[in-house]
């Protein structure tokens, strides 16, 4: 079981809490977290990364145990802490704007 | 007629204004979708009941809403388990999955180079007159899209955006955006869409082909001031018994048409600025029309500091000043393109928003104005229903 922290409007948008959970059958990495979050909840599809091209939207990023993993490859395994819901996987909107 | 519902969209969120008949006691619902920007939310004419919304975010990109209660509940279309359901391992979650037709191509940069054409938002929602699942989308980069599902899945009317005038547009400076989207109800072939900056378009045969309809027109800022596209239209609208007399509100300059667009005449008269951002139509006089003089297109707000609509009883170039119940000093707020809308009632009702957030209401035809709302945030569009 994986846990995922989204971003405020994104939860609203999905009608979820804080934190959610999804369930991997394999390696845990970014592509599979996306995957099923966007398996559990279609209407997030576009929201974290984009409908053709797949890439992560450019106000978005993507921390693991503290790190910014946001320009790791997608398909990299994640720290065990991830893997084992130790630790959430967040993803983050951009603090900007107004 | 059981009363007005007054679909409020906003910088930070949606908003439902009703009242009864009388229009004098307003009840004020929201914000729906806290936070995000709402470009625009309109009622299908078939069912008032089904509202298309659109909702959408520099951060997480574009969601189309859809409610099928007046607004009281509100879903992502396609999100049941049932609508879920598909052959692939993903299910379809498409409702906000907007995709240019073939190669997107490129246009005009603001600096006179070529830029891709890349999808940023959906500023106008245009529910057809057929069927409330059928809906037009007018999008930043400008395009066309339509869904005859109800939202669910959007295809791109391509055949407008691949005219051949498509390497000339330009965005203005709120980007290039299809912002109106006008159906001739004698004929649903028939219809009309403008475009930031390219000008106003028509279709004879329901999309596949487009014209550009700009004939008369005069952008001085542009190198060819009458050039086939290239103007920055900011609005047209008509009266549904009359689809082919076109009003329009350019950059500069208020327009007239009575060929259907084929040709245009400036009717801007006697206002006292002929730029600005809306125009609309009196519900039972086909030829009264109002628009909001702003100052400039460098200083966003009305002249001398006093917010009026301006009424022509004459289709254009005669206009009168209404003021009656408007600030007339120290007022800076601007009126956008698509905030001002007319509901059906007797005598008719004239609605606009600004960005100081307030929401204007007049139940005699303009004569005189009260705020329904004053302290909402930014006010993107206003779309008016009148309930029977």
């Amino acid at each position: 079981m994986i846990r995922v922290v989204l971003p405020h409007h994104l939860r609203t948008l999905a009608r979820t809490s804080d934190e959610v959970e999804v369930d991997l059958n394999g390696t845990a990495t970014i592509a599979a977290i996306l995957d099923a979050i966007e398996n559990k909840y279609p209407m997030l599809r576009g929201t974290i990364r984009d409908h053709v091209t797949r890439q992560r939207r450019p106000l978005v990023r993507f921390f693991a145990c503290g790190e910014d993993i946001s320009h790791e490859s997608i398909d990299a395994p994640l720290p065990d802490r991830i893997a084992d819901g130790t630790e959430p996987f967040f993803v983050m909107g951009a603090i900007a704007g107004g | 007629m059981s009363g007005i519902r007054v679909l409020v969209g906003t910088r930070k969120g949606a908003f439902i204004l009703t009242s009864d008949a009388k229009r004098q006691d307003w009840k004020v619902d929201g914000p729906h979708f806290a936070g995000w920007e709402i470009y625009h939310m309109k009622g299908s004419p078939v069912n008032p009941d089904r509202i298309y919304a659109s909702q959408t975010s520099g951060w997480f990109g574009q969601i189309i809403q859809r409610s099928d209660d007046g607004g009281k509940t509100w879903q992502t279309p396609g999100s049941t388990p049932e609508e879920l359901k598909s052959e692939g391992p993903m299910p379809k979650g498409e409702s906000n999955k907007f995709v240019y037709d073939g190669i997107a191509g490129t246009h005009m940069w603001y600096d006179g180079t070529q830029h891709p054409w890349e999808f940023k938002r959906v500023w106008h929602l245009e529910p057809a007159l057929d069927s409330p699942d059928h809906v037009y989308a007018g999008v930043e980069d400008a395009a066309l899209f339509e869904s005859r599902d109800g939202g669910k899945s959007w295809n791109e009317l391509s055949g407008l955006r691949q005219h051949d005038t498509g390497p000339r547009w330009q965005p203005g400076a709120g980007g290039m955006c299809l912002h109106t989207i006008l159906i001739d109800p004698k004929n649903q072939k028939r219809m009309f869409v403008a475009i930031s900056a390219a000008g106003a378009f028509r279709t004879d045969d329901g999309g596949k082909t487009w014209k550009p309809i700009n004939k008369g027109l005069v952008s001085n800022f542009m190198p060819n001031p009458t050039a086939e596209v290239g103007h920055c239209v900011h609005r047209i609208a008509f009266h549904p018994s009359k689809p082919g007399t076109l009003f329009m509100q350019k950059h500069w300059d208020v327009m007239r048409s009575n060929d259907g667009g084929d040709s245009w005449t400036e009717v801007s008269g006697n206002l006292p600025t002929d730029f600005g951002f809306p125009i609309d139509v009196h519900a039972h006089e086909p030829e009264t029309i109002y628009v909001v003089p702003i100052k400039s297109d460098s200083e966003h707000y009305p002249p001398d500091g006093k917010l009026r609509v301006f009424r022509s009883r004459t289709g254009g170039n005669e206009w009168e000043e209404l003021t009656k119940g408007l600030p007339q000093k120290d007022c800076y707020v601007n009126v956008l393109r698509d905030a001002m809308s007319v509901d059906s009632a007797y005598p008719c009702g004239i609605y606009f928003g600004t960005t100081g957030g307030q929401v204007y209401a007049s139940a005699d035809s303009g004569d005189s104005w009260n705020p329904i709302v004053r302290d909402l945030p930014a006010v993107l569009s206003v779309e008016v229903q009148t309930l029977k």
